[in-house]
């Protein structure tokens, strides 16, 4: 028989931390810190709306789009939060989480060979949908001394003549970190310099802790060149109900679409008609919650103080990331031994790219109570450590 | 800073100064003044501890009474409330619109003690028209906690 795979496919790493996560699934009395989705249920307005579009019988495909009241509530949302303004006809899509929009924006916009640049540490998918894609990826490693930002300089360095887009995933997962107004300004100049696109995922938009998100794409110049992309995950605690956005300019939106109708159809109806809900009535929802992590947030920084624990202030999304470079150990050393010795489950940074070397991924969408009794057993390893 | 330091401490008045300092990235005089001034103007009125009676050994009842009254030349329903109030038995009490006029919670050891405070006490009061004594079978969610219920994560470990 032949092979029936491609070669592409088998070609793709697997996830470095499988082997990790397995003897995790195992631990059954393991506290983990390890999750990264929130651990708020959907509020309860929202689900009832997603109830009730089920007793109504709304269970049938909408437009490929998505719903036209619910890409008009996005257009309003964006307009309102971040002061990005798009047509929901033509320039909005509704995906099945900000997942499907990463992957249909790089097949949209890649031709064989083209470079992506893709800072790291990051979200695990965009090097294999850009590979898969045809594009070539291009890592740019974040420094910690720049609180893993990306900066114009570090940007400048990575491009060459072939490369056509740059993902920048901020506020970041796995490190917390934000690019602030002056940042984003920054490296502005350089695409534009470049004329290269931009793939902005701004899932974590709302929780941010200093001052508002600021998108790229309402910076002068930016839009027409940028797919920005954001869900319903993160900031409503909808990671289940799979429903994300990309809005952009009208050429790019309407190749993802024709992507997205033959590969999906459309995003599931009942999710839909919850979205208009949580972006409708759903504003104090995500206020309290964004107050909830940033409360969970201090604390950890407080406790990694305490330890002796180097670790930049990130300012978004819902995760710290440590550094244990002082142990001699790498990170996954680190977390196995910690999740042997104390129970407790954390990511290793390696997990996000090979610049994560060396720090470990906390995240604190878990109840304080479980955060202290966590940080209580990471204190006390850490002390064991030092003392051996 | 007075608004989040209620909604921490109105789930789980536990939470101690220094941790109230952490968690609203303040200092800890300035926390300890605001729990102060709290206490002073009567916006907390105490730290009492849930109890799911229900689960313990010892005997507990609670009832709703509704409770119709005439209401006092210069006083409204005041005096009346007031007089209930002071029952030790009695939870707590409050004014409703519509068909009645005072709600009154109830806590004791049996059925037969509540049935004997509201023959005795509550509707021999000059005044108390009518009261309508409801019992509570079962508590489903008290002071905004689902009782019974322990949240289980149900999270899974994967990489996101």
């Amino acid at each position: 028989m032949r092979n029936p795979l491609s070669d592409k496919c088998v070609a793709l790493k697997p996830s470095g931390i499988r082997k990790f996560f397995d003897i995790v699934a195992e631990m059954k009395d393991a506290i983990s810190l390890g999750v990264g989705e929130p651990d708020f249920d959907t509020p309860w307005h929202i689900r009832d709306e997603g109830i009730y579009s089920l007793e109504k019988g709304r269970t049938f495909y909408t437009s490929n789009a998505g719903l036209m009241e619910l890409r008009k509530e996005v257009c309003n949302y964006l307009e309102r939060r971040f002061d990005c303004h798009y047509e929901a006809a033509g320039e909005t899509l509704i995906t099945v989480g900000g997942s499907e929009a990463i992957d249909i924006a790089l097949r949209a916009m890649i031709n064989p060979g083209d470079e992506v640049i893709i800072p790291q540490p990051s979200y695990v998918s965009y090097e294999p949908c850009a590979i898969l894609a045809d594009a070539i990826p291009v890592i740019i490693n974040l420094k910690n001394e720049n609180e893993f930002r990306l900066t114009a300089e570090e940007l400048e360095n990575a491009i060459t003549d072939k490369t056509k887009v740059l993902i920048l995933p901020f506020p970041n997962n796995p490190t917390g970190a934000i690019m602030e107004k002056d940042d984003l300004e920054a490296i502005r100049e350089v695409i534009l310099k470049h004329d290269i696109f931009v793939l902005s995922d701004e899932i974590y938009a709302e929780l941010s802790y200093k001052d508002k998100h600021v998108s790229i794409a309402s910076l002068p110049d930016m839009k027409e060149r940028t797919v920005l992309i954001n869900g319903f995950s993160k900031a409503y605690a909808m990671t289940g109900w799979r429903l994300g956005y990309a809005c952009g300019p009208a050429n790019i939106i309407g190749q993802m679409t024709k992507i997205h109708q033959f590969a999906i159809m459309c995003a599931p109806t009942t999710s839909q008609y919850a979205a208009i809900e949580a972006l409708k009535n759903g504003d104090e929802d995500v206020r309290i919650m964004c107050e909830a992590y940033n409360q969970r947030r201090r604390f950890l920084m407080h406790e990694f103080e305490k330890m002796g624990l180097p670790c930049f202030e990130p300012f978004g999304a819902f995760y710290v990331f440590p550094c244990i470079k002082e142990f001699g150990m790498t990170s996954e050393e680190f977390a196995t031994k910690l999740l042997e010795e104390e129970k407790v489950a954390v990511v290793p940074g390696t997990a996000f790219g090979d610049c994560g070397e060396g720090f470990l991924r906390i995240s604190y969408a878990y109840s304080i109570d479980n955060l202290k009794v966590a940080l209580d057993r990471i204190g006390s390893f850490v002390e064991r450590l030092r003392s051996r | 800073m007075r608004e989040k330091i209620l909604r921490i401490i109105e789930t789980n008045s536990r939470v101690g100064v220094s941790e109230l300092a952490v968690r609203l990235g303040a200092d800890e005089i300035d926390v300890a003044n605001e729990l102060k001034a709290l206490e002073d103007e009567g916006i907390i009125c105490g730290y009492h501890t849930l109890i799911d009676w229900e689960k313990t050994t010892l005997e507990n009842v609670s009832a709703l009474i509704e409770v119709k009254v005439t209401p006092q030349r210069g006083q409204g329903f005041d005096h009346m409330a007031e007089r209930i109030y002071q029952y030790p038995e009695v939870n707590a009490v409050y004014l409703i619109s519509g068909g009645f006029d005072l709600l009154v919670n109830l806590e004791g050891k049996s059925i037969k003690e509540i049935a004997g405070f509201v023959s005795d006490k509550l509707s021999t009061l000059d005044n108390v028209l009518s009261t309508s004594t409801h019992f509570i079978l079962k508590k489903y969610k008290d002071h905004g906690v689902i009782l019974g219920a322990k949240h289980k994560d149900e999270r899974e470990m994967i990489m996101s």
